[in-house]
């Protein structure tokens, strides 16, 4: 048989020699070894101060968008439920009444949003469905909680602030690859 | 009535009760943060500064559970077997010199509670009955695992005391006294008993780790066999005692092997800096600690190290290595004295 690593041994039942016997040298041995991870550098990132390196692609938290204007981009097609795998994702249309042109960039727009955060895979896949580009992945972490319940964010939570200043930054995700693929004609929703 | 020798035993007493239990507690953060950083974690450092009120924590939390006694439990004895075990381990440390004599107003103290003529056989007499505390404790819990941990504690205590009562003999041998002041006295300048027994050193030290239930002699409480071994059925406080009691063992254990082979409170070249003699027994006893502290962390550096023993190797160890090795060491150890006392 092959050995998968450089490091194997072959082990033999021959009578011990007698450093090996009185086993002092090991155990000698064995004690370097652990003394000297004792003062090698720990490779633990405590959590909450301090953040590891997220990949560019990272897939957290899901942001609806707001356009330039500050007009929610959902227009409530259901695209995205229908995409998610984990079925997540239920929302309520509604139609935009005259007068509210400024707070929603379509004629149907979703009055209820909700992704349930527990069933959420993180795939991307509604990203992926969506024809507005109104629902991205963005680097954020879900928080935990000690109840079900607060896990099915609603807009409250999903739709990005209207300042300028506070709107989620979703650019690192959009990278070359992503963008070719997204103007794909091969896929249905950017006919 | 010597009053001032009273109040001054008395207030040196609590406070060698007190040294044991905050080392003993403070050992329970140690061996965390030493088993964290040997396996490359970082260990408690959430409450507190670097988690040093981890052990407090922790001491709350055994306060706080739920004291449960099992219906077919024996209850005296339930309860007996903690108490024996938190006893004995804190009675050794009665013997033990801490320092050499200090002078207040005077008067020279000792730093030692009772200077006894046999301290080493009174050291062993607790240990012995250390064992009481485990084995009551295991046959009280009605459990099954608890009796096996009991029963492995018993035989591996009563073996491996063999041979570190040998050891000790080929030491008597050496130093020609029983009381642990005068051993630690003889040891002055560098004149450590381990350099004259190291063959016993080796053998006591080793017998020090099996009688304090120890990785790698940890096989009354081995928890992938045995669940918990003979505490078991133990919860709160009393679960607490034996943790803690394995800590103070430990702790006594190293003062004991600082105090018979490493010289005790003696330093290596204080007779030439030429200080007071008070502040050469307090370096002294500081230096005592420093080495205590050492051994426990060798103690934790071991137990972090080695696997467990399989039971029938550690009583291969115990009987066919450890006390034939013993009796040769008397034997050398005798051969030696014979010959050069002739000259």
């Amino acid at each position: 048989m092959k050995a998968l690593t450089n490091r194997s041994k072959v082990v033999s039942d021959k009578k011990m020699t007698f450093i090996e016997w009185i086993y002092i040298p090991a155990i000698l041995k064995g004690m370097s070894i652990t003394l000297r991870h004792f003062f090698k550098k720990k490779t633990t990132i405590s959590y909450p101060e301090q953040k590891r390196e997220f990949s560019q692609v990272y897939r957290g938290q899901h942001v609806l968008k707001r356009d330039d204007e500050g007009r929610e981009r959902c227009t409530a097609c259901g695209l995205c439920a229908v995409a998610c795998p984990a079925e997540a994702i239920t929302m309520v249309a509604a139609e935009r009444k005259p007068g509210e042109e400024h707070l929603y960039r379509e004629e149907k727009y979703a009055s209820i949003y909700e992704i349930n955060m527990l069933r959420c895979i993180f795939c991307g896949d509604c990203e992926e469905a969506c024809p507005k580009e109104a629902i991205f992945l963005t680097d954020r972490i879900v928080a935990s909680d000690y109840k079900r319940a607060p896990f099915v964010y609603g807009k409250d939570i999903l739709v990005e602030p209207l300042d300028l200043n506070l709107r989620i930054d979703v650019s690192a995700r959009q990278t070359e690859s992503l963008l070719k693929f997204k103007q794909n004609k091969r896929f249905a929703h950017n006919k | 009535m010597d009053w001032t020798l009273l109040i001054y035993k008395t207030v040196f007493l609590f406070l060698i009760l007190l040294v044991t239990l905050v080392v003993a507690m403070y050992s329970t953060y140690g061996e965390r943060k030493v088993a964290a950083f040997m396996q490359d974690r970082r260990g408690p450092n959430r409450a507190g500064p670097f988690g040093l009120l981890q052990p407090l924590a922790d001491g709350l939390k055994m306060f706080m559970k739920e004291e449960i006694i099992p219906l077919t439990a024996n209850r005296y004895l339930f309860i007996l077997g903690p108490s024996i075990a938190m006893t004995t381990a804190l009675l050794t440390g009665v013997v033990i010199p801490w320092g050499a004599t200090i002078t207040i107003g005077g008067r020279e103290f000792s730093m030692q509670i009772a200077d006894l003529n046999i301290g080493i056989l009174y050291v062993f007499a607790m240990v012995s009955i250390g064992v009481y505390g485990i084995m009551i404790g295991g046959w009280a819990s009605n459990n099954k695992y608890a009796l096996y941990g009991a029963i492995r504690a018993a035989s591996q205590m009563i073996s491996y005391e063999l041979a570190m009562g040998m050891s000790i003999v080929a030491l008597v041998i050496t130093t020609g006294t029983l009381s642990l002041h005068e051993i630690v006295e003889q040891q002055h300048g560098l004149h450590w008993n381990v350099f004259y027994q190291p063959l016993g050193f080796l053998i006591f030290l080793t017998c020090a780790f099996a009688e304090t239930n120890r990785a790698p002699f940890d096989l009354p409480e081995c928890e992938t066999e045995l669940i918990g071994g003979y505490h078991t059925e133990y919860s709160s406080m009393k679960l607490g005692f034996y943790l803690f009691a394995e800590y103070i063992n430990m702790f006594i254990s190293s003062a004991v092997i600082a105090t018979l082979y490493f010289g005790g409170y003696n330093m290596p070249f204080i007779d030439q800096m030429g200080l007071a003699p008070n502040i050469v027994t307090i370096l002294g006893t500081i230096f005592l600690f420093l080495k205590i502290f050492g051994f426990i962390f060798l103690f934790m550096w071991i137990r972090w190290t080695l696997p467990r023993f399989r039971y029938d190797q550690l009583m291969n160890l115990g009987w066919k290595g450890l006390i034939p090795l013993s009796i040769f060491n008397i034997l050398a150890t005798g051969v030696y004295y014979y010959f050069t006392e002739l000259k």
